[in-house]
């Protein structure tokens, strides 16, 4: 079942080259993780800020989970953002002032739709449960400044995965991290995707891990504006 | 909701910085305000310098001149009033009191004043303030002198001591003195930061007294001199005085009378409305008002400039956090709230401390700039000036929170990610 499915898709910034985006047919199944590859400045992260709602394209039609993004207004695909889609950075993805706790539950506090499935009395236990399979469980209380790189990616995902999102967007999460560890990041997100069938859409530029992904899909190929000449180099 | 909690945890996590921030719109607000207290302090304290009087009366002169020479002890009077003259206005029935002035003697650089009972009943300044006296009795005997505080401060002068008046000069070395009759210190005035603090008082008979021997604008020789101890009231007819301040019945009459006095047959006499020639005589100053009002408004661009960068300094260290918020969803509405709300916080934290420190300061040392400077405050505690000034802060302060909020609408992630922490 398709969770995601983009066509036709035209974007570009204005005065600018880069990042441009041409995109015939795109689409991520129920449950499904894929790897998508593309050399620096290619516009994977506009590609993910497309599919976020971040940015909306030119052209052409975005349907995630039923909704077509591009019939919505900023505040609507803000709103739907919140509610279905997980968001991690390549790193800094945290707010300072927060604690862990309180950085992960901020979704629930944003989104209607992650606070009805996580009520408040259950709020604690479902972030403890979640930060168990992270191994973060004792780090709740502490200061992100107290907190290692891995730690807070860890931490990151944990934001991300709270109150059952649909897909999880993901920006190099791991190219912080060294070899052992981005493998044992990638397992423990794979685990709780697989039981509450959340899409996943990993982007790097490093192939080192597509293996482990059920798809890999290269920026390159389905982007007919992709500038062909360094295509291929990081 | 949230994005209060998230304002004030974001504040409270550099509370430090936030409390500069607030430091400096504070200490630059209470600067202002204490420039607008002191410039209303300034003008009020000149023209009301003498108040609760319809007219001041003297020789016909310029009425930049009498109000010089009767209120500021500057400058001389070209003539006196005769005995006669002023009895005869003293008894109009439209008159209430007088206030007489004889003028044109001095003490070691202090000018001496004769008057009568009538100044220390009812010299009024600033409003409703009165003359008061620390110690002593009002110089009513003819050989009683009544101090200035600032008279006092300079001569160390206490009760009992001999004053000797020289004749005809209040600056420097006289060239006559009345040193054959010595007046006493009979009272010590309360300061009032008038030109009162800077004068003796002696009585109308004490002044016809030390110049009783005089011929043709002389001292007495020796054998000629009459004792002081023969002289009494009755033998001391008065002759003139040089100005005297006027309060009418009613005060519907005052111009009326202005006219009667300015047409009097018998001498040519003037008569003008000390409140207004005084106020004519600020704005001929106006150029220390200019002054202040310019020096003040630079504090005010100078806080606020600080203020604009400091709050700006501080957001735009936080593209980062905005990025993340807005991957969790936030709306750029919530986050220009953030913003705004957080920069709005602190220019309202900013301005009631600022009016805190303005306030206390201020009335912590009243009673010493009063006794000082001679700075009074008047007026409401807290003016329609500085309403202005403070919700003019409190407007740049939002203004600022939304030029950051602005750049946050159009902030697209990866703005964010290229922010390094």
């Amino acid at each position: 079942m398709e969770l995601l499915s983009l066509n036709q898709l035209k974007f570009s910034y204005p005065n600018s080259e880069r990042g441009r985006l041409d995109i015939e047919r795109f689409h991520v199944n129920t449950g499904e993780k894929i790897f998508l590859f593309g050399p620096s400045g290619s516009g994977k992260t506009t590609f993910l800020e497309i599919l976020a709602g971040v940015l909306s394209p030119a052209s052409g039609s975005l349907i995630i989970d039923g909704t077509e993004l591009t019939k919505l207004s900023h505040t609507q695909r803000d709103a739907f953002r919140a509610d279905k889609i997980g968001y991690i950075f390549q790193s800094f993805n945290l707010i300072p002032y927060l604690t862990v706790i309180e950085n992960i539950a901020l979704p629930l506090n944003l989104s209607h739709e992650r606070r009805k499935l996580v009520p408040k009395n259950q709020e604690l236990q479902k972030i403890q449960a979640i930060a168990l399979r992270l191994g973060i469980q004792d780090l709740l209380d502490h200061k992100t400044s107290e907190l290692s790189v891995g730690q807070q990616q860890r931490v990151a995902a944990a934001r991300s995965l709270i109150g059952h999102p649909k897909l999880i967007l993901a920006d190099e999460p791991t190219s912080a991290l060294d070899f052992d560890h981005r493998e044992k990041f990638l397992s423990l997100i794979f685990d709780i995707c697989k039981e509450q069938a959340i899409s996943l859409i990993f982007v790097s530029h490093d192939r080192s891990l597509q293996s482990l992904f059920d798809r890999v899909v290269a920026l390159a190929d389905i982007n007919k504006a992709a500038v062909k000449n360094n295509g291929g180099l990081a | 909701m949230i994005f209060v909690t998230l304002a004030l945890k974001s504040l409270w996590n550099r509370k430090l910085t936030a409390f500069l921030t607030i430091a400096s719109v504070a200490l630059s607000l209470a600067l202002l305000l204490s420039v607008e207290r002191t410039q209303r302090s300034a003008q009020e304290g000149f023209t009301q310098s003498v108040s609760q009087v319809d007219l001041l009366v003297g020789a016909r002169t310029g009425p930049l001149n009498l109000i010089l020479y009767t209120v500021f002890n500057m400058g001389n009077a070209s003539n006196n009033i005769s005995w006669e003259s002023y009895h005869d206005l003293k008894k109009h029935p439209t008159v209430a009191w007088t206030i007489p002035y004889s003028l044109g003697d001095g003490h070691r650089g202090f000018r001496v004043v004769a008057t009568d009972e009538n100044f220390y009943e009812h010299y009024h300044f600033r409003g409703d303030k009165k003359i008061e006296l620390r110690e002593g009795q009002p110089a009513l005997g003819i050989w009683d002198v009544v101090i200035g505080s600032d008279v006092e401060a300079k001569l160390k002068y206490k009760m009992g001591d001999p004053v000797v008046v020289a004749h005809g000069v209040t600056r420097g070395e006289a060239i006559q003195m009345h040193d054959d009759k010595p007046f006493r210190v009979s009272g010590i005035l309360k300061p009032t930061g008038t030109a009162i603090d800077q004068s003796l008082y002696i009585s109308l008979y004490g002044m016809e007294a030390i110049h009783i021997d005089w011929q043709t604008g002389a001292a007495p020789t020796k054998d000629k001199a009459i004792p002081q101890s023969e002289i009494t009231k009755e033998k001391l007819p008065i002759h003139q005085i040089t100005a005297f301040f006027l309060r009418t019945q009613t005060r519907i009459e005052t111009l009326q009378l202005q006219r009667d006095i300015n047409n009097y047959k018998d001498e040519p006499l003037m008569a003008i409305i000390p409140g207004a020639t005084l106020s004519d005589l600020w704005r001929g100053l106006s150029q220390i008002e200019r002054v202040l009002k310019v020096i003040s408004l630079m504090v005010m661009a100078v806080g606020l400039a600080s203020m604009v960068s400091s709050l700006l300094a501080s957001l735009n260290e936080r593209r980062r956090e905005m990025a993340i918020l807005r991957a969790v969803g936030a709306p750029p509405s919530k986050i220009t709230f953030l913003l705004v709300f957080e920069s709005g916080l602190i220019t309202v934290l900013g301005i009631l401390l600022g009016l805190a420190i303005e306030l206390s300061g201020f009335f912590i040392l009243e009673s010493w700039l009063e006794e000082k400077f001679g700075f009074y405050s008047v007026g409401a505690v807290v003016t329609f000036t500085d309403f202005i000034y403070m919700g003019a802060t409190l407007l740049v302060g939002i203004l600022v929170g939304l030029i950051p909020a602005i750049q946050a609408t159009r902030l697209a992630l990866k703005d964010g990610l290229s922010v390094r922490v």
